[in-house]
């Protein structure tokens, strides 16, 4: 038995995948690509993959984790380059380390996100930004299955802060649907863009950029005009200058040693 | 002159709706091909959310068929979700392909597969955001011509109005052919613009173009004569068969899609066609005769599949599996072959007296045991005499017996509702069946959590079937039949058999619609323009569905015209009738089928001819077709050793 654990992206027109599809692609992609994969018992056996969190549906992501048992044991980098060509572009696996002690899950303390505002004045959104920072509460609402529920999001934003547009969110625009091109970008050359970077701390219920955005409304009613583009840029344990470790960082050293 | 991708436009959409990742395309084996390369371009439409549409094995052959030609571009479409459709329209976001995200508009052709007539109302939404005119007669060689297929289009009547063409039958070669006679008209600088077009179709004698026929009616109302409105144009339209499967292994790649769908498996077509000759089955009779794939040719299509799929388990689909003549030999050898790998096998559709412990045990060796289903379809002996399904309580009990003791524990039963000469006491006699399963359950297993669930369907009569002429059953008599079958369900001094009885059904008032839209002819039309008009969406989805939105609407339409609801739904037909659908040829003689329906009513059975003698349904010497049947002996052939826990060795991943 062998764990290997994998960080994967989530980009473009992907990012528009709930959690259980990006399962689905998995299990499906490491079928394909012929991983020696460990399944569990019983009469719906099922392999065993853990996956660590997971960005919400519509959100894209540069930083997700997931963790899979094998019955034979493989070369992670070999694993991690089979893996990607079999997965659809835009689920794009960057890096593979066999586990090493510890668990996985409690290094995920917080989240970077890049949140791109499309039509907001970068202006507006940081005196949106500098009110949030300064409440010590906001509740807002979020629909769930169950109905409506209040959350307080302030308490788990650590650090917010607003960058310069729209210089950083000039990409390649799109314009055909070549296979190749379903993880690329959209943009919005046009507008003007407002960015924010908040780094989150993970909490239950978790508190996601669109709870962000929805504290961003209640202190300084500010709507963006278009849906926000969010991306998760990093998640880790928090270290003392509020920056994030990598989560892969024991592993690889356990990996030399 | 290229073709933009609308895929910018949509985008800032997709936050707002739900479920948006069925929008993006991005499906593990679509083809996206440059437009300026390619002369002819379809686009596929399966005229219900994408979630029921990606797995239809019609579009995903088409598509494929299609692809493979250097010159053709095929690319697919989905009915939108109400809450979409509304944000597309408020910003001109017109009907698209999620292949390219090509607005439908452009297309040569827009094929739209109607394996059920409740999908009409979404094609005209498609065409209407499509920016592409309703009525046929209104479009212009700048249009796509639309072109109906799948088995709804045995009887496209009551959509005639709104499509330009149908094609009956096997779709494989004829979209070839069809991309033949676009390619020459093109190249011919495209002489007589699009009503030449459509007659080379036509004259081909396999499309059929309705506005080259014209109805007259009689005064009171019936059907007094239909033709041809000019030269070219056959009197008669012949549906299509595709005879040797084995030379149409598709599809080779299956689509994965990245959203959840309703089957996630792949699917390999083991035969095609059925002539156990159930009377109410419209799919057995308009897909004759039998051909089945050879047992190499399944294996070699599953593991090209499964490889290219990543799919942890294969449907074995025909229309009833455990009919092909190596069945046995099939699954075994199967199991054999994927020993390990977790994958699972399965028969969507077995017939109760087929089904056997060896098939049993196979089916649940690797991976998953799912779920059993049977079709008895009628509760009574009497009853199953009428519909020719010949299978007795006897046969039904012996086999999920033997299901029950190989460790299965749910047995599902499918019946129909409302047939032809039912009575109370034949519904009736469903309880007691289901009673009676749950008792050999659990002798047979020796346990008591031993669970069956009924089905019950509202029985629809079809065109091109014994019961085409038969009165459809109201829906007050249904729903009164299926109350007082729960209660026989529920009422037993033994209350622990009702508890393990589920049982399913639908009221009858969709059932009504559909047999309006299934034996409906042209008049028809305008009620499902009036019902989409009316904001009719999704008529198969019950939470879209109204029946008062259609009874309005056909009320409007029909009265008028000395026609109505139950003109076309309850109301017996006559021999002499002329059905709207007698011009259209499935190659089953209509003397055959009068006196099978005379045969129902007088509780006589006709045997299967793969077994007993032809009986003369007509199909083989009117198609020119014969039952392609095995056994042929052959043994699957064998492949590298198979993966660990996959049914792929991927050679670069070796133990070092």
């Amino acid at each position: 038995m062998q764990k290997i654990r994998l960080r994967y992206a989530k980009r473009g027109r992907l990012r528009f995948t709930s959690h259980r599809d990006v399962a689905r692609a998995f299990e499906r992609a490491l079928r394909r690509a012929g991983v020696p994969m460990a399944y569990s018992q019983g009469f719906n056996p099922h392999p065993k993959i853990s996956w660590i969190g997971a960005a919400p549906t519509g959100v894209a992501s540069e930083a997700e984790y997931v963790e899979v048992s094998l019955v034979e044991r493989v070369d992670p980098a070999t694993l991690a380059q089979v893996l990607d060509t079999a997965l659809a572009p835009g689920l794009d696996v960057l890096e593979a380390v066999e586990a090493g002690p510890g668990g996985f899950a409690e290094r995920m303390e917080a989240s970077d996100w890049r949140i791109e505002l499309p039509g907001v004045d970068p202006g507006d959104l940081r005196g949106a930004v500098e009110r949030l920072l300064a409440t010590e509460h906001v509740e807002v609402e979020r629909l769930t299955k169950d109905g409506r529920r209040l959350i307080d999001a302030r308490p788990a934003v650590i650090r917010a802060v607003v960058l310069e547009g729209p210089a950083e969110t000039e990409e390649t625009p799109i314009d055909d649907d070549a296979p190749g091109r379903v993880g690329a970008d959209m943009s919005y050359p046009e507008r003007s863009c407002g960015i924010l970077r908040v780094v989150v701390r993970q909490t239950t219920p978790a508190v996601r950029p669109d709870d962000v955005l929805s504290a961003l409304r209640v202190v300084a009613a500010l709507e963006p005009p278009v849906p926000a583009k969010a991306t998760r840029l990093a998640q880790g344990r928090l270290d003392d200058d509020g920056g994030l470790s990598d989560p892969l960082a024991l592993d690889r050293q356990a990996g030399l040693g | 002159m290229s073709v933009q991708s609308v895929f910018p436009q949509l985008e800032p959409l997709l936050p707002r709706v739900s479920k948006p990742v069925q929008y993006v395309g991005g499906e593990l084996n679509a083809t996206v091909k440059e437009w300026d390369s390619t002369t002819v371009r379809w686009a596929l439409m399966y005229p219900d959310a994408y979630e029921v549409g990606l797995p239809n094995q019609g579009v995903m052959i088409l598509y494929e068929v299609l692809n493979e030609i250097a010159d053709v571009l095929a690319e697919r479409t989905y009915a939108v979700w109400p809450d979409l459709e509304k944000l597309m329209r408020e910003h001109g976001v017109p009907q698209f392909t999620v292949d390219g995200h090509r607005p439908l508009g452009a297309f040569d052709m827009l094929g739209v597969s109607f394996s059920t007539e409740l999908g009409y109302t979404n094609m005209l939404t498609a065409l209407d955001l499509a920016g592409i005119p309703l009525l046929a007669a209104d479009r212009t060689e700048d249009h796509p011509v639309v072109l109906a297929g799948g088995h709804s289009a045995f009887n496209p009547e009551p959509i005639a109005d709104y499509i330009d063409a149908a094609v009956l039958g096997d779709g494989e070669e004829a979209v070839i052919e069809i991309s033949d006679i676009i390619r020459a008209w093109k190249a011919e600088g495209r002489p007589g613009g699009r009503d030449e077009l459509l007659t080379r179709m036509a004259e081909t004698g396999g499309v059929y173009v309705p506005r080259f026929y014209d109805f007259t009616y009689r005064p009171d109302g019936h059907i007094d004569t239909v033709g041809p409105n000019r030269p070219r144009v056959p009197e008669t339209i012949a549906k299509r068969t595709t005879m040797d499967l084995d030379a149409w292994p598709y599809p080779k790649k299956p689509l994965v899609p990245l959203a959840e769908s309703v089957h996630e498996r792949m699917s390999v077509e083991i035969f095609r066609g059925c002539t156990r000759g159930c009377r109410f089955c419209q799919a057995g009779m308009i897909t004759r005769p039998v051909r089945e794939r050879s047992i190499e040719g399944i294996g070699a299509m599953i593991q090209t599949g499964l490889a290219a799929s990543g799919f942890e388990e294969v449907g074995l689909l025909s229309l009833s599996s455990a009919d092909h003549s190596e069945i046995g030999e099939i699954t075994k050898q199967l199991a054999d072959r994927y020993e390990g790998t977790n994958t699972g096998l399965s028969l969507p559709s077995t017939r109760v007296d087929a089904f056997n412990i060896d098939l049993a045990n196979e089916l649940s060796r690797n991976g998953r045991r799912s779920g059993l289903t049977f079709a008895p379809e009628g509760g009574s002996e009497r009853i199953r005499k009428v519909i020719n399904k010949m299978v007795s309580e006897e046969d039904l009990i012996k086999t999920v017996s033997a299901a029950y003791a190989q460790g299965w524990r749910q047995v599902k039963l499918y019946f129909m509702c409302g047939l032809p000469t039912e009575t109370d006491d034949d519904v009736l006699q469903i309880a007691e069946m289901a009673k009676n399963v749950i008792r050999a359950g659990r002798v047979a297993s020796g346990r008591k959590d031993i669970r069956c669930t009924i089905s019950i369907g509202g029985f629809v009569p079809k065109p091109h079937t014994p019961f085409q002429w038969a009165a459809q059953c109201d829906p007050d008599t249904i729903d009164s039949r299926l109350r007082k079958l729960r209660e026989a369900v529920n009422s037993d001094r033994d209350r622990s058999l009702g508890r393990n009885i589920g049982m399913r059904y639908h009221d009858g008032k969709p059932s009504i619609i559909e047999g309006l839209l299934s034996r409906g002819d042209r008049r028809v039309g305008r009620v499902i323009e009036a019902v989409w008009r009316a904001g009719g969406r999704f008529d198969g989805w019950s939470e879209h569905f109204s029946y008062e939105r259609w009874t309005t609407a056909a009320s409007a339409v029909l009265e008028p015209l000395g026609v109505s609801l139950d003109w076309f739904t309850t109301r017996e037909r006559t021999e002499e009738e002329v059905l709207p659908w007698d011009h259209l040829d499935s190659g089953l003689e209509k003397n055959w089928l009068w006196d099978d329906w005379q045969d129902a009513l007088d509780e006589r059975e006709q045997d299967d001819c793969r077994w007993t003698p032809c009986f003369d349904c007509g199909v083989c010497p009117a198609m020119g077709t014969d039952i392609e049947i095995g056994p042929t002996g052959r043994k699957l052939l064998p492949i590298s050793p198979v993966g660990v826990g996959s049914p792929v060795r991927n050679p670069a991943l070796s133990s070092p």
